[in-house]
């Protein structure tokens, strides 16, 4: 597969043809359309702020916490559904598979897109509601890029994985379900690093050795505030430590090329 | 590329598929038979070694029964497939419609759908906005466009998938005759869009189950069995065959060239006296009756297996005398017919109404079935066999 290839006009009308088909389809027939995706982490959000901050006390006298908090519920949600849709992508549009041949990563980059799209739309509201909070932006904030470039790799790198093995193995979408739960509740997400912290410091330093986690505080240390956002380098001191997750980024975006590269050759007959 | 390579080399093509005993595919399975050191799939020998080539512009027709690999040859030249071993190589663009409207959903309206029916064959937006109006106009749905797509009949969608197929402009088109399905009318499309791709001198590969088509269009023919070609070249022979391995063993046995048919009133026997291959059919028939028949006509047709009737004869038309049946009687008829018909499976039917067609006193279709072979003449596929004078002048 050469890279000139890979975006070649054909793909690229197709590529587009198929986000635009899906963004259609899913906000069909419902009133609010497109607002959903917008509300969905929103109201999520709503929810876990009353219980978490609000009740339980989580992230008190912690700066710009509520931003903090939602921004890391955006990039999250990003994730999930990256993964996921990413994941029945190819099974998803096994019809056209079995009828034509083009290829197959389109489809899963689409669903990423998508995404990515809902993505781009949420930071918007995540600015606005830092606005509001008076979040005063470091020059940082110009890294977030980088951050949010290695987390659609992750994504993406996953999703290629998880759809060509979906193609065999149907289980796998079940053990994603339950293993994305584990990793948001291992994730500093709706509770602030500081209070795994006090609790038990290598604990906190094992959760920052997962990619997600290390993107998800670098974002928010570069984009909202240096001052309560603690990042791996800050806690790890070992060099190696504080490269194995975007290592792990690497190898898996690797591993997944190679197997999706491998496996798309049967999707057509295995569907 | 040159203009005299081959459009298509296909070179030992082997592909293989593995069934899986039951549908379960999942981990559980995965290790309940690594356990019990099953495969858990049974191996399928679809190709075994297809070798063929295809010139630029032939029209090329790809016959076979059900399950003898046709589709999976056409999904491996699509690309669809990947051999198992073997080459498949195709000089310049390739579009394969397996079937019409790919990628159409249902919950789009049909502009919607046109855009990504479109960009599947490659078309990008602009491009298919210039031809947006007249496919929509050749599909004949101008005030359906902005409705979904459940909303159409069946026969609409066909319609709109096979408007746009027809624009789609590759050096080879794969065509599957399940295209060529929907009314007469759609058909008769389908038919001038074949021809029209012939006369533009297109590499086509068409799939079919027929023959007629193959004669009518096709340069060439290949007939595939169980994997394998078994066959090259010419499209009459090709034809036959085809025809004459379309004859299974149980239809043959079914061929009985005597047969009876009975109701509570009549009891018809028919037979044929000679064999179906001589220059006249001899038949027998005798119907014994119990009880009165006013009035009564005998009708005798022969039709082909292709579903047409050939041959009419009733008796109020072509005898002076009525047939009388009166209380227990056998009376019998015999027919002979000068034989000009085509190759293929005829069958017998017998009725007996009355004169005015308003009682119908017995009627059996495939009363018997005789097959007319092996008159491997140029003209011995052919329909109609007028009687003609011709003047040659050299």
């Amino acid at each position: 597969m050469k890279l000139s290839n890979m975006f070649s006009r054909r793909n690229r009308i197709l590529l587009r043809e198929l986000v635009v088909t899906d963004f259609k389809l899913r906000y069909q027939g419902s009133v609010l359309g497109y607002l959903w995706s917008l509300l969905k982490p929103l109201l999520l959000f709503a929810i876990m702020y009353v219980v978490f901050v609000h009740f339980l006390r989580f992230g008190k006298g912690l700066e710009h916490f509520a931003v903090s908090f939602l921004f890391g519920i955006i990039l999250w949600t990003f994730f999930l559904e990256a993964t996921s849709q990413g994941m029945q992508a190819i099974v998803g549009r096994g019809d056209l598979i079995r009828k034509i041949n083009f290829p197959k990563y389109i489809i899963v980059i689409s669903a990423t897109i998508s995404a990515l799209i809902n993505l781009l739309l949420n930071l918007i509201v995540v600015f606005v509601f830092a606005l509001i909070d008076g979040v005063d932006f470091h020059w940082s904030a110009l890294l977030f890029p980088i951050n949010l470039l290695e987390l659609y790799g992750l994504a993406l790198a996953l999703a290629f994985l998880l759809s060509a093995m979906f193609v065999k193995f149907r289980d796998i979408s079940h053990i994603w379900d339950v293993l994305m739960q584990g990793i948001f509740y291992a994730t500093p997400i709706f509770y602030p690093l500081q209070m795994v912290i006090q609790y038990n410091l290598l604990a906190a330093k094992l959760l920052m050795l997962s990619p997600i986690a290390v993107i998800i505080q670098d974002s928010r240390y570069n984009a909202i505030t240096h001052t309560d956002t603690i990042t791996a380098s800050q806690i790890i001191h070992s060099p190696w430590a504080l490269i194995l997750p975007h290592v792990i980024v690497l190898l898996l975006i690797v591993v997944a090329s190679l197997y999706f590269k491998r496996s798309q050759k049967h999707f057509a007959e295995n569907i | 590329m040159s203009d005299t390579e081959p459009a298509i080399i296909v070179k030992d093509l082997y592909k293989t598929f593995k069934l899986p005993h039951d549908r379960h595919s999942g981990i559980k399975q995965l290790i309940v038979n690594f356990w019990k050191r099953k495969k858990g799939y049974e191996i399928q020998n679809v190709l075994n070694g297809v070798s063929f080539e295809i010139e630029k512009g032939d029209f090329f027709g790809i016959v076979g029964r059900n399950g003898s690999g046709k589709s999976t040859l056409l999904k491996t030249l699509a690309g669809i497939y990947a051999p198992d071993s073997g080459q498949a190589v195709v000089n310049g663009s390739l579009i394969p419609f397996i079937e019409l409207g790919v990628g159409f959903n249902p919950e789009l309206t049909g502009r919607e759908n046109v855009f990504m029916n479109g960009a599947l064959l490659g078309f990008g937006r602009a491009e298919m906005a210039a031809i947006y109006d007249d496919i929509v106009e050749f599909a004949e749905l101008e005030r359906f466009m902005d409705q979904k797509l459940k909303n159409y009949s069946s026969g609409m969608q066909v319609r709109l998938a096979f408007s746009i197929a027809i624009r789609a402009d590759a050096d080879i088109l794969l065509l599957d005759e399940v295209l060529a399905v929907g009314d007469e009318a759609f058909q008769r499309k389908c038919y001038s869009y074949f021809a029209q791709l012939k006369k533009a001198k297109k590499t086509v590969i068409l799939v079919t189950h027929s023959m007629d088509s193959v004669q009518r269009f096709c340069t060439k023919a290949m007939l595939i069995k169980d994997g394998n070609v078994e066959y090259v070249g010419d499209t009459a022979r090709i034809a036959s065959m085809y025809r004459e391995e379309n004859m299974d063993k149980d239809e043959v046995a079914k061929l009985l060239e005597k047969g009876t048919s009975a109701n509570k009133k009549v009891t018809v026997d028919a037979r044929l006296l000679n064999k179906p291959s001589d220059s006249e059919l001899l038949f027998d028939i005798a119907v014994t009756s119990k009880g009165d028949m006013p009035d009564a006509v005998m009708a005798v047709s022969l039709t082909k297996d292709s579903g047409e009737i050939v041959y009419r004869w009733a008796s109020n038309e072509k005898l002076s005398e009525d047939i009388l049946i009166k209380g227990d009687k056998k009376i019998v008829v015999k027919l002979n017919i000068q034989n000009i018909f085509p190759n293929g499976v005829f069958s017998l039917n017998i009725s007996l109404r009355n004169k005015d067609m308003t009682t119908f006193y017995f009627s059996a279709d495939e009363i018997l079935k005789f097959r007319v072979v092996n008159r491997s003449s140029y003209s011995a596929d052919a329909y109609w066999k007028p009687n003609e004078r011709v003047e040659i002048s050299q």
